[in-house]
């Protein structure tokens, strides 16, 4: 039986307290796994447990503290993520020495990407970059003049931009749904469910992994990933998604469903497409910037898939603002 | 002057290194913490002495001083001021070398009062892509005068790029700094020098990779 949101009662700022203490809860059981475990297992990998944990508290409280301030410290928090991760994917991405001016100028997608945000214009969001930066970058390229290697650029280029800043940015769009068209949890319930329910997808894809996984999936790409991992995850996504979304989103009946059954193999496929192109570029992570989690990137692969996705679903089953 | 220098490295120097560069430091136990010590780093960029101050712990800071070039660094008043007080650096006069006049003085007076130099061997900026220019000899001259302090080798990936030579807007882009074991003079410039060259070399091998076409 579905938790039925209206019979719980709650006001909507308790959904959120529930679950931000959720949250807080399996940190604590996290951190405790980490001080825990290596006390039996000895050298069994959980040495880089303890950062990684360190890092978790970092990242959720960062966000925690984001989605409270509203949707002004959110869109900040992702127009820095957004940066970071953009700056990791150019600092990686085979380059030509010419374009180190036009990479200075991608940076600037981000300030006029996310003022599309803060003057609330979706339109204007909706096309800038998959259309205008997708043509005007080629074309400045061409003013530079060097014609080697032109495609090639432009393709990864865009790439980045596309993943880094404009999927990212989707997260910032959530949070200007108006109150009216959330009244489960307002805004911060939106985006309080992607998180939740892509990172959990991430998390529940290892822990699976870890205990059942037999058979691999892409050994080519991520010799790690096991079907097992990757159907284990989705199955305990789906089941966390059906059981919460109610009580964070407007998402019932078909669209609840429809998020619940597509998100999880959505962020699979950013983990494993970033794992390609990681693969192609000879680096395990792609940076060192997270303690025990690697690059920023490195944690946000799977969310540069999910965010559009949920936000077309949602804003298709559930919401009248998009 | 030392508390503004301070104050501009651990807060406002070293946030930004980590927010433009990410500033990741492969092997940060190697960096000496106190002195008389030498740091020997690749040279691309002015880049690289700003995000080598930003990874030494907040007690070494004030000890480290960067050795150059007193010709450039010294050219105008304003430059001037800020590279001794605030960048710290220890002048070294390159026109004059080869003149009888002891260039390496300020450097080797700075290594006996227990200071933390950084000397980029190779003299000046060299492109990012390209090998290493052969390393110059003072440093092995330094150390001989001081056996006692350990050579750290450290390896600057990526700052080539941010700034190269002869560009004027620093771009933002991943940087990351590899420093090895430390090495200790034996008592043969030669030997010395092939030590330091293979230790950068071997920190190269393990830096992420640079995919940085040259196409001309």
């Amino acid at each position: 039986m579905l938790i039925d949101a209206h019979s719980l009662s709650l006001n909507p700022a308790a959904h959120m307290v529930w679950g931000f203490a959720a949250v807080f809860a399996f940190l604590i059981v996290g951190t405790s796994a980490a001080v825990i475990l290596p006390r039996f297992k000895a050298g069994e990998g959980f040495a880089d447990l303890g950062k990684r944990m360190v890092s978790w508290w970092v990242i959720i409280a960062l966000v925690a503290g984001a989605l409270v301030g509203g949707w002004p410290a959110t869109s900040a928090l992702f127009a820095v993520v957004s940066f970071l991760a953009l700056r990791e994917f150019l600092s990686l991405a085979p380059a030509r020495q010419e374009d180190r001016l036009i990479i200075f100028l991608i940076y600037l997608t981000i300030p006029i990407s996310y003022f599309f945000v803060v003057i609330n214009i979706y339109m204007f969001y909706l096309v800038f970059i998959p259309v205008y930066v997708f043509l005007a970058l080629p074309f400045l390229m061409a003013c530079i003049g060097q014609t080697k290697g032109f495609l090639t650029s432009t393709a990864t280029f865009h790439w980045g931009v596309m993943t880094c800043v404009y999927n990212i940015g989707f997260i910032a769009l959530l949070m200007r749904v108006p109150r009216w068209d959330a009244p489960q949890a307002g805004a911060v319930g939106l985006v309080f469910l992607l998180l939740v329910a892509t990172e959990g997808n991430d998390v529940f894809q290892y822990l699976t992994g870890k205990l059942f996984g037999r058979h691999k999936i892409v050994p080519a790409v991520s010799p790690k990933k096991t079907w097992e991992g990757f159907l284990g995850g989705w199955l305990l996504t789906a089941a966390m998604i059906v059981l919460i979304g109610p009580l964070f989103t407007p998402l019932h009946g078909v669209g609840l469903w429809t998020v619940a059954l597509t998100l999880p193999p959505a962020g699979f496929a950013g983990d494993i497409t970033f794992s390609a192109i990681k693969r192609d570029i000879g680096v395990k992570d792609t940076s060192g910037f997270i303690p025990g989690h690697g690059g920023v990137l490195d944690r946000l692969d799977s969310l540069t898939f999910t965010s559009p996705l949920y936000f077309h679903l949602l804003a298709y089953f559930s919401l009248a603002t998009y | 002057m030392t508390w503004l220098r301070f104050l501009l490295i651990t807060a406002i120097l070293r946030p930004a290194a980590r927010f433009m560069l990410g500033a990741d430091i492969v092997g940060q136990e190697n960096l000496p913490k106190s002195g008389p010590a030498i740091v020997a780093a690749n040279h691309n960029s002015h880049v690289d002495t700003l995000l080598l101050l930003s990874l030494f712990s907040p007690r070494a800071l004030a000890r480290v001083r960067p050795v150059a070039a007193a010709d450039y660094f010294l050219a105008n008043p304003a430059i001037s001021w800020f590279s001794r007080n605030i960048i710290g650096i220890v002048p070294v006069d390159r026109a004059a070398a080869g003149s009888g006049v002891d260039v390496l003085g300020g450097a080797r007076e700075a290594l006996a009062r227990g200071d933390i130099l950084i000397i980029f061997p190779e003299g000046s900026r060299g492109v990012a892509s390209q090998d290493m220019a052969p390393l110059k000899s003072g440093v092995a001259r330094l150390i001989e005068a001081c056996p006692e302090a350990p050579v750290t080798p450290v390896w600057i990936q990526g700052a080539g790029r941010v700034l190269p030579k002869g560009a004027h807007i620093p771009v933002p882009l991943t940087c990351c700094a590899l420093a090895g074991p430390p090495i200790r003079w034996q008592g043969d410039r030669i030997a010395f020098m092939a030590e330091l060259k293979a230790g950068l070399e071997a920190l190269r091998a393990e830096a992420p990779p640079l995919k940085w076409r040259d196409t001309d």
